[in-house]
């Protein structure tokens, strides 16, 4: 995409200068004026009362005959299927991957291709079968002992080179921490396209073209993005947000079995710490409850764990309890901490500062209970309490035991 | 020790939003801040440099008044800034950044460890750090809480990951990305502040980098970005009524039991 003004059809009005998110563009003698640091968002173009800023198609109006050819080339490449990327962990999946197969299937059969999983571990085999019971048609598995542990360099290598052979048309990964780090390794080595966080995804019905939606600006704003020309198209799929997909005993599938020869990685994996059980991973939690600074003091969150703990859910903070130390980082939720959308988030004594907002406003179901009953927090919240958090909480926390009972 | 820092100017993106009648992009009274996690990555470099000795180079990709955010780096304390600015830069995606920014890395010669901040707040990819890797040729460490130890050949450090972290030696050179856990900015000294009044930043154009003209800017950018629109707006909230807290507290498990979310 490439955005021009028509200098004839513009009156200089300024609507596309207040529209830029990124102070690109200016007046100059009465005419918009795009600045270099316009990164073509296109925010600017439905905002022209006079229709003088257009958008053009990129490959065939500016790249010439040397990107067509290229893009013939590549479309040669396709037909390899619909890949996903199948993290695990000691031989257990993350719950990702069955997000990636039940979408992934979807894509597969709008494309008219099949689905592959990518599977790299050692002793994994089980894994495969597997992952061909939820909807694998083939599975490549590349098993050894030097690809027991995830590592970046050793993965990203295999990856790249069954991609090189196989050439799958679209590629996804889950947008974990190592599917976030593993993934742009490999689409530099591949030079195509990657795109982040992805809570969207189709097939554009003409073009055939992966229609990738994701947020930005902290989630205010959401952004379609394509990649016409390269292959694969690949994305890094956000968890909790795709349905999985479902067992069938009766469905099989075909592992291809490869062997690659693994460089020794330079940076190596010495040893993982599992920090206070399933309580910290906030992001794998159906429940999220989450306390802030009306929680007044840190002895408070012994409250949140039970409530957490009855609920089956998982303990969150706010960006201030962090900060006072009332609770360790890796419970932050929000803009510098973590994105969560659990199917129920409950803020306890959270006023809801938009940084904290980005972090949790695409929860299912939202509970806000606060003092303030102009709290932000409460113009996003499903169903909301006005009252302290410290008199509330042990209040649900003995409803709950007595449903228990 | 050289460390290298790749720092973003970014709006202050919290402010951006879609207004919801006319479905455009309000942004009045949006300024412009390093991204902030870029700032913890300056942080880190310059503890590294004050206990190890060495430099500290702070590389932004930007338009000239990224310079800016590149002046923050040195009232902190930072050695010297690098501005890569030229029109043909515009419209890069991930994978045209990670290139760019790789090639002056290159250029400044002999490097120890590159350092990132996860992510930026505009974009919100984490992609270019591991990607400037992937175009060095360097191994990466990505969501960095805690280095450990750093010598002239190794580093050891923690990496966050979902259930704990995981400790990680890589060897040197390497890049690393970072959260906030890496410890807070420290703010800026009158003297630095002075200094990086008066400093040079060095500005760099792609003939600078001798960069393939065809991996920058819009024509090295394999994604593109087909529309823009706003979220859909959450269903308006109810509140949960009662004379005592056990009652509100009854009445909201009812609520959600009934909508079948308990």
């Amino acid at each position: 995409m490439s955005v021009e003004i028509i200098s004839s059809n513009c009156t200089g009005c300024k609507a596309c200068v207040l529209a830029c998110p990124y102070n690109a563009i200016e007046i100059r003698d009465g005419i918009a004026y795009l600045l270099d640091n316009c990164v073509l968002c296109g925010a600017c173009v439905g905002e022209c009362p006079s229709e003088a800023i257009v958008v053009t198609d990129p490959v065939r109006s500016s790249k010439g005959s040397e990107a067509e050819e290229e893009e013939s080339e590549s479309h040669d490449r396709q037909g390899g299927g619909v890949w996903i990327f199948v993290e695990q962990r000691n031989g257990k999946p993350a719950g990702v991957a069955y997000e990636l197969l039940g979408e992934g299937e979807k894509l597969a059969s709008d494309l008219g291709e099949e689905l592959c999983a990518v599977l790299l571990g050692y002793d994994v085999e089980h894994v495969a079968e597997e992952m061909m019971k939820y909807g694998a048609s083939k599975v490549y598995l590349v098993d050894d002992p030097a690809l027991d542990n995830f590592q970046d360099e050793p993965y990203a290598q295999v990856i790249a080179e069954l991609v090189m052979e196989y050439r799958p048309s679209v590629f996804l990964f889950g947008a974990t921490t190592v599917g976030r780090s593993l993934a742009p390794r490999i689409a530099v080595k591949l030079k195509t396209g990657l795109t982040a966080d992805c809570t969207g995804l189709a097939i554009d019905k003409e073009t055939k073209l992966l229609l990738q939606t994701r947020p930005a600006f902290g989630g205010n704003i959401m952004a379609t993005i394509v990649c016409p020309e390269k292959r694969p198209q690949m994305a890094t799929v956000r968890p909790k947000v795709m349905k999985t997909s479902t067992r069938d005993e009766a469905r099989t599938g075909k592992i291809v079995k490869l062997s690659r020869e693994i460089m020794p990685p330079r940076a190596r994996l010495l040893e993982t710490h599992q920090t206070s059980g399933q309580q910290s991973n906030i992001q794998e939690a159906d429940i999220v409850v989450s306390g802030g600074r009306g929680l007044g003091k840190p002895e408070n969150f012994a409250l949140l764990e039970e409530l957490a703990q009855l609920l089956g859910g998982a303990v969150g903070a706010s960006r201030a309890a962090v900060d006072a130390g009332w609770i360790p980082y890796a419970h932050q939720v929000g803009q510098t901490g973590k994105t969560v959308r659990p199917k129920l988030y409950v803020a306890c004594g959270i006023s809801g500062a938009v940084q904290h907002l980005a972090g949790m406003s695409s929860s299912n179901v939202i509970v806000a209970i606060n003092k303030d009953p102009n709290a932000p927090i409460f113009s996003i919240a499903t169903y909301g309490i006005i009252g302290d958090a410290l008199e509330i909480i042990p209040a649900l926390i003995t409803e709950l035991k007595r449903d228990l009972l | 020790m050289n460390l290298a820092v790749l720092v973003k100017q970014v709006p202050e993106t919290t402010d951006v939003r879609i207004d919801r009648k006319t479905n455009t992009l309000i942004r009045e009274g949006v300024s412009s801040i390093v991204n902030p996690f870029d700032m913890y990555a300056v942080e880190q470099a310059l503890r590294i440099r004050d206990e190890h000795g060495g430099r500290v180079t702070c590389i932004s990709m930007g338009p000239p008044q990224a310079e800016a955010a590149l002046r923050e780096t040195l009232a902190l304390g930072a050695d010297e800034a690098i501005l890569l600015s030229d029109k043909a830069f515009a419209g890069a995606d991930t994978l045209a950044t990670s290139y760019t920014l790789a090639k002056a890395i290159l250029k400044l010669g002999e490097f120890d460890l590159v350092i990132c901040g996860k992510q930026a707040i505009d974009g919100d990819t984490a992609q270019v750090g591991p990607g400037v890797a992937e175009h060095l040729d360097i191994p990466h460490v990505t969501y960095v809480s805690k280095v450990e130890e750093i010598s002239n050949r190794h580093i050891r450090v923690r990496r966050m990951i979902e259930e704990g972290y995981d400790v990680i030696l890589s060897s040197l050179p390497a890049l690393i990305t970072v959260v906030k856990e890496i410890g807070e900015p420290r703010m800026p000294s009158i003297k630095g502040t002075l200094r990086a009044r008066k400093a040079q930043v060095i500005t760099w154009t792609a003939r600078d980098l001798e960069a393939d003209e065809l991996m920058l800017g819009l024509s090295g950018s394999p994604t593109q970005v087909a529309r823009i629109f706003s979220p859909e707006i959450r269903p308006g909230g109810e509140i949960i009524e009662g004379n005592s807290a056990c009652e509100k507290a009854r009445n909201l498990i009812t609520q959600l039991k009934a909508s079948h979310t308990l």
